[in-house]
């Protein structure tokens, strides 16, 4: 089984990985990347723990070969720091205890994020629906979408 | 050990080289979002893997005539963010925009959603009423298909190991006409469809159908369409009495099965009630467009 | 919250969570994210069928593949004795346990573990599981609880005799056991009545549903020793049970807590650490083990499922005169379903004469239950909660005064035997009464419901040490593992009690060799009792720090006191000296005595009891039988709140749970007894879009016994919602459920035949 060289830009920054073809995304960057800020849950997307953003839309890892990962861009929840500064839907998670376990938060900051790139004024209504594919089971989600919200508000104040 | 491969054709003729020439069992992929999830609980063990999306055309929508043309791996996302094609087919889209979370919609194809032949795929029964096209490929040529031909059983579909679908096809749309697509599950979101619905009609100048389309999911092996329930609809502007009919022809096409989503007495109630509904969304839609 | 604002610094204030940077960049360590230098991947075969002898198994295929570097299966553990051992309402088996991790004789469930392998990847792991042969006798299976308990039913053990009945039953059946609970006199207090109403109920088993499947890395030595790291609610508990089930010597395991994805009582138990640990030791390699989606629901976890009668009886002005109640739940593979709380908290939020609860504990073909939030108490209460809404649409009152009429108070006579010691109770139901949203019009179609909660909450060992830095810092370091916040609400109590700054205090979770024995973060005992223990150590620290003050002033120890995070003169008697700060003190500590630092262990008693009460407006669907919550208001003594968010958060994910066990969590079956929906999209927990916000009020009837006046928080607000939920129902669309979960076919039927299921 021969394995595949791939050249991807992840976080920013240029990123080659060999991996076997039945791998998934999700396991090349745990496995091969060290990223294990992307989680797995499920492993069959329906829990949303594994999102990343690909070349702008987020995804669940676990549903993308490694392989399909070439010439793309991705961005996991590592990546969404700038250095030492937290992004401000990281600070709002923290600042509304928007997590409990900490489990599925790398994958709702992910989404999230993608949110409020494409929509930076969304309605809860909008926020609960583009997050339903993001399973958490400790909060009942009413944090995590007002953190949301309160991102949204500064980020569009800033 | 089993030995799997992963090949990215860059031309649909070189994708249909690969399938022809393939030795075992060949899957073609486009996003992937069925097909991970089978290879990892090992209902699908393919000796290939065919990565459709290197393909130039195979991701994107374009108008041709006053129709449009959508390319088979495009993404559910995409669909949705297409304003001229939401505005001529808002059923489809909102049926293909169903599929699954925001994440799999940055994924999931038409294609994908066809293919996978499950009788609950909710861009299915939107495509049909749609009387949307498929344009496959293979070792004889290009052919047309109508899209409630591609899925012939459960998990099967008419397509030849050689074939693949490039584009959809939808028509250019009549004057005084829409669509609609509902689905039935227990949940907001992140469920198969229990029952889906899809309604496509055209007004005359009075506001009465002149002409209709009507199909159900998840009620039978495959995707269905349901002429006699279109028959209910023509020449009849909405009232009680026609859309009693509607749902009554809507519960005597089902032919459901039992199972973990649903019951047959559930699922045939449902069907009637969502066909009720989506064909009360068109017509609405149909009237404001005088 | 003025007079708390007043009272103290931080308790009652909403810091951010000292752990809560690593947990929102991706850098925190869960069971999955371990890895080790050699490591190996461990995999688990499993049954295939709910219940099969194991002919034999053969190994040797599997074992000569290369890169599989060991095998196991329960031959390799050592046998243990057949006994119930601790308290009984908790009451473990090892001969069962052992066999859960790993079948022996038969298999009793689908996904029962029967062998295992460690290998240098997991698709060698995976083939070597695909080329081990188990030869089994597939035998008769039972899945509900009532099949399984009549006479004819397929038997789990042919010799199990249900205990707590005298005389002993002469003939095996699938009834473990018996209990019993009886207050004053039933005949006379139903003849009593006005309005009886009995009606009978059923609960699907649920799942915790924790996102985070088990994972651990265990890794052994020659001599002996291991190491492990797990994400449990408790890794003194991982320790103990792997080190039984390994039959080595405590001391010799040493488990370090990962972070823990989710728990909710799940993750009380072990399942693949024994297993993990002995590939380790049969391997020389470290071997890692992460559970698939799969494994975790057909192997872990659920909770009962259960049938139950419940009766009750009133007088027209709406007083309980008596209640009587069958409970039979499920206990999976083994015995030991959470019978004997669901009996016990059943009728505890009243005021009742006359009451009797009887429990049956039944196996079945299913995987062994686990603990879950308010272990039994939300199954029965879904009963007695639905009768009472019933009772009290027939005497034509509020459901909400009524159960005001019969609150619990401090001093009444409880079924199980003590008398409440607390009150609480009635201060929610005034919350609730008193809420604008209680009067608010509702459409048609829609209907609210109301529902009360009980839970024991629970005390036990808690042990913590806490250190002074060089610079004044502080560590306060617990064998609590963190599944909501503790860290934050340890640091708090710190804090408060030293008078610092709370960001001065760094809270951790030490492993099982770091600090003293701490029992599992369950039973909502964190704050309390692990507060208890972080208080105690921080107060010993400041008898220390008050000394070493005394030693710079040259005066008694008895004339220093703590104030405001300084050590002062107790009175101008003792002498002009100036402040000194705990960073002063630090400074000096090698001139004082060396380093200052403190342990504490408790036990503590005092513990205050969970009280909640909650109303939900649901509206219908009468075409689909679909139900949507509208609104959720949720009131819950909660003592006091040292970090109200968390708090909050407890409430709104014990409500959110609570709303999908009502509405569409279950185990699904196929006839041959396999879980049909193994996974997230047919388990359908809720999802964001399903939800209101869930609002919590927080009653705050201070504990005596605690020194910021906290009680647990962490599990009675499941206990309402499937009531609440069902009686809003019955409100909207006039149908009574009583069947869980409440999903739309059985609303629809509901609906369509004119009557409740």
């Amino acid at each position: 089984m021969s394995k595949h060289h791939v050249s991807a830009t992840i976080n920013g920054e240029p990123a080659e990985f060999l991996c076997e073809p039945q791998q998934t995304l999700l396991d090349a960057l745990r496995d091969e990347l060290d990223l294990t800020g992307s989680k797995e849950g499920c492993s069959s997307g329906d829990c949303g723990a594994c999102s990343v953003i690909v070349d702008g839309r987020v995804v669940c890892s676990c549903l993308m070969l490694a392989v399909e990962a070439e010439g793309h861009t991705i961005e996991t929840i590592e990546g969404l720091a700038r250095g030492s500064k937290l992004h401000p839907l990281q600070q709002k998670f923290l600042e509304h205890a928007a997590l409990q376990c900490g489990f599925c938060t790398p994958g709702l900051l992910v989404a999230a994020k993608a949110l409020l790139d494409r929509n930076p004024n969304p309605s809860e209504t909008e926020t609960r629906y583009w997050l339903a594919g993001n399973l958490c089971r400790c909060t009942g989600y009413d944090k995590v979408v007002r953190a949301v919200l309160d991102a949204a508000a500064e980020l569009r104040g800033a | 050990m089993p030995m799997l491969d992963y090949t990215a054709p860059s031309t649909v003729e070189e994708a249909i080289r690969i399938l022809s020439g393939a030795s075992g069992t060949a899957k073609l992929l486009s996003g992937g979002t069925d097909l991970l999830v089978q290879l990892r609980s090992g209902r699908t063990k393919p000796d290939l893997i065919v990565d459709t999306k290197k393909i130039p055309g195979m991701i994107g929508i374009r108008e041709t005539d006053g129709g449009f043309v959508i390319g088979a791996a495009t993404p559910g996302a995409m669909i949705g963010e297409c304003e001229s094609l939401k505005k001529a087919w808002p059923g489809v889209v909102e049926a293909a925009n169903l599929i699954g979370s925001t994440q799999i919609q940055g994924r999931a194809s038409l294609a994908g959603n066809l293919c996978n032949a499950s009788p609950a795929a909710d861009s299915v029964p939107a495509l049909i009423v749609a009387r949307a096209t498929c344009i496959v490929a293979g070792t004889k040529g290009r052919r047309e298909v109508p899209v409630e031909d591609i899925v012939t059983g459960p998990g099967r579909t008419c397509l030849t190991r050689d074939e693949l679908i490039v584009e959809f096809h939808l028509p250019k749309r009549p004057p005084r006409s829409a669509d609609a697509y509902l689905r039935f599950i227990p949940r907001t979101e992140m469920d198969i469809a229990v029952v889906g619905a899809g309604v496509n009609i055209t007004l005359d100048r009075g506001g009465a159908c002149s002409e209709a389309w009507v199909a159900l999911g998840a009620v039978a092996p495959t995707p269905i369409l349901v002429p006699e329930a279109a028959a209910a609809l023509v020449g009849h502007k909405l009232d009680e009495k026609v859309l009693a009919m509607l749902d009554g022809a809507a519960r005597r096409a089902c032919k459901p099965i039992d199972d973990k989503r649903g019951t047959i007495e559930f699922r045939t109630k449902i069907a009637g009630v969502l066909v009720r509904r989506a064909a009360t969304i068109a017509f609405e839609r149909a009237g404001e467009q005088r | 919250m003025n007079d708390v604002a007043q009272q103290f610094k931080w308790v009652g204030t909403r810091p951010i969570r000292p752990d809560g940077v690593p947990k929102v960049t991706g850098r925190a360590l869960f069971g999955a994210d371990l890895a080790m230098p050699g490591m190996l991947v461990g995999a688990i075969l499993r049954s295939p069928h709910a219940h099969a002898r194991i002919r034999s198994i053969d190994t040797s295929k599997a074992a000569a593949l290369p890169g599989v570097k060991a095998v196991v299966t329960s031959a390799d553990f050592p046998e243990q004795k057949f006994e119930y051992v601790g308290p009984e309402r908790v009451a473990m088996n090892f001969w069962h346990m052992t066999r859960n991790i790993m079948a022996r004789e038969k298999v009793l469930y689908e996904g029962h573990a029967v062998a295992a392998v460690a290998a240098i990847s997991k698709a060698v792991a995976d083939e070597a599981l695909s080329r081990i042969s188990v030869d089994y006798e597939v035998l008769p299976h039972v899945i509900d609880v009532d099949e399984a308990m009549r006479p004819e039913a397929p038997l789990l053990f042919p010799d199990m005799i249900t205990r707590g009945v005298d005389p002993a039953p002469t003939k095996p059946s699938n009834i473990s056991k018996r209990i019993e609970y009886k207050l004053g006199d039933l005949e006379a207090g139903f003849a009593a009545a006005d309005v009886i109403v009995e009606m009978k109920f059923k609960t699907a088993p649920v799942h915790q549903a924790y996102i985070e499947p088990h994972g651990c890395v265990a890794r052994f030595d020659a001599d002996g020793q291991g190491e492990l790291w797990s994400s449990s609610q408790g890794h003194f508990v991982v320790r103990a049970l792997t080190a039984q089930l390994l039959g080595m010597k405590i001391g010799d395991l040493r488990v370090y807590p990962a972070e823990i994805g989710g728990g909710f009582g799940g993750k009380t138990v072990v399942y693949i650490e024994p297993v993990a640990t002995m590939l380790a030791r049969k391997s020389g390699s470290p071997v890692k083990i992460v559970m698939s989606r799969e494994d975790v629901f057909r192997a872990s976890g659920p909770t009962s499922g259960s049938a139950m009668t419940v009766k009750i009886g009133v007088k027209k002005d709406g007083k309980i005169v008596a209640a009587d109640g069958v409970f039979k739940y499920q206990a999976g593979a083994f015995p030991g379903s959470p019978v004997m709380n669901g009996c016990m908290c059943a009728f505890s939020p009243y005021d009742i004469p006359n009451a009797r609860s009887v429990g049956y504990d039944v196996v079945c073909n299913r995987p062994k239950v686990a603990a879950y939030r308010a272990p039994g108490s939300p199954i029965s209460a879904f009963a007695v909660e639905s009768v009472l809404d019933v009772v009290a649409q027939k005497i034509g009152m509020d459901p909400l005064q009524m159960r005001l009429k019969n609150a619990a108070r401090a001093g009444t006579q409880m079924l199980y035997g003590p008398k409440l010691a607390h009150n609480g109770y009635a201060e929610t139901i005034e919350a609730i009464l008193n809420h604008p949203g209680y009067k608010a019009p509702l459409k048609k179609n829609q209907g609210r419901g109301v529902a009360s909660g009980y839970w024991f909450n629970a005390g036990g060992e808690s042990s913590a040490t806490v250190h002074v830095n060089e610079d004044g810092t502080v560590v306060v370091a617990t064998g609590s593992p963190d599944i909501g916040g503790s860290r934050a609400s340890m640091a708090i109590m710190a804090a408060e009690t030293l008078g610092i700054d709370y960001n001065q205090v760094r809270p951790i979770v030490a492993d099982t060799a770091s600090v003293g024995y701490t029992h599992l973060t369950g039973g909502s005992r964190v704050t309390f009792a692990t507060g208890i223990a972080v208080v105690e150590a921080t107060k010993k620290v400041i008898n220390e720090l008050c000394a070493r003050a005394a030693m710079t002033w040259k005066v008694d120890a008895e004339g220093v006191i703590w104030e405001d995070g300084h050590a002062r003169p107790a009175s101008s008697n003792v002498g002009d000296f100036a402040p000194l700060s705990l960073k002063e003190i630090a400074a000096k500590r090698g001139l004082t005595g060396g380093p200052i630092g403190a342990a504490a262990a408790v036990n503590p008693g005092g513990v205050a009891p969970g009280f909640a009460t909650q109303f939900c407006d649901v509206e219908v669907d009468p075409e689909t039988g679909k139900v949507t919550v509208l609104r959720f208001v949720a009131a819950q003594d909660v003592g006091r709140a040292i970090h109200p968010s968390y708090v909050e958060g407890q409430i709104q994910g014990g409500v959110t749970q609570g709303i999908g066990w009502a509405l569409n969590e279950e185990y699904i079956y196929t006839p041959q007894g396999r879980l049909d929906n193994p996974g997230f999209l047919d388990y359908r927990i809720p999802v964001a879009s399903d939800l209101p916000m869930i609002e919590a009020v927080l009653v705050e009837v201070p504990n005596p016994s605690h020194p910021y006046g906290a009680k647990g928080v962490g599990e009675v607000n499941i206990v309402p919602p499937m009531a609440a939920i069902a009686n809003a129902i019955d409100r909207a669309i006039g149908r009574r459920l009583t069947e869980l979960p409440m999903s739309p076919p059985k609303v629809l039927a509901a609906i369509d035949s004119g009557k409740g299921t």
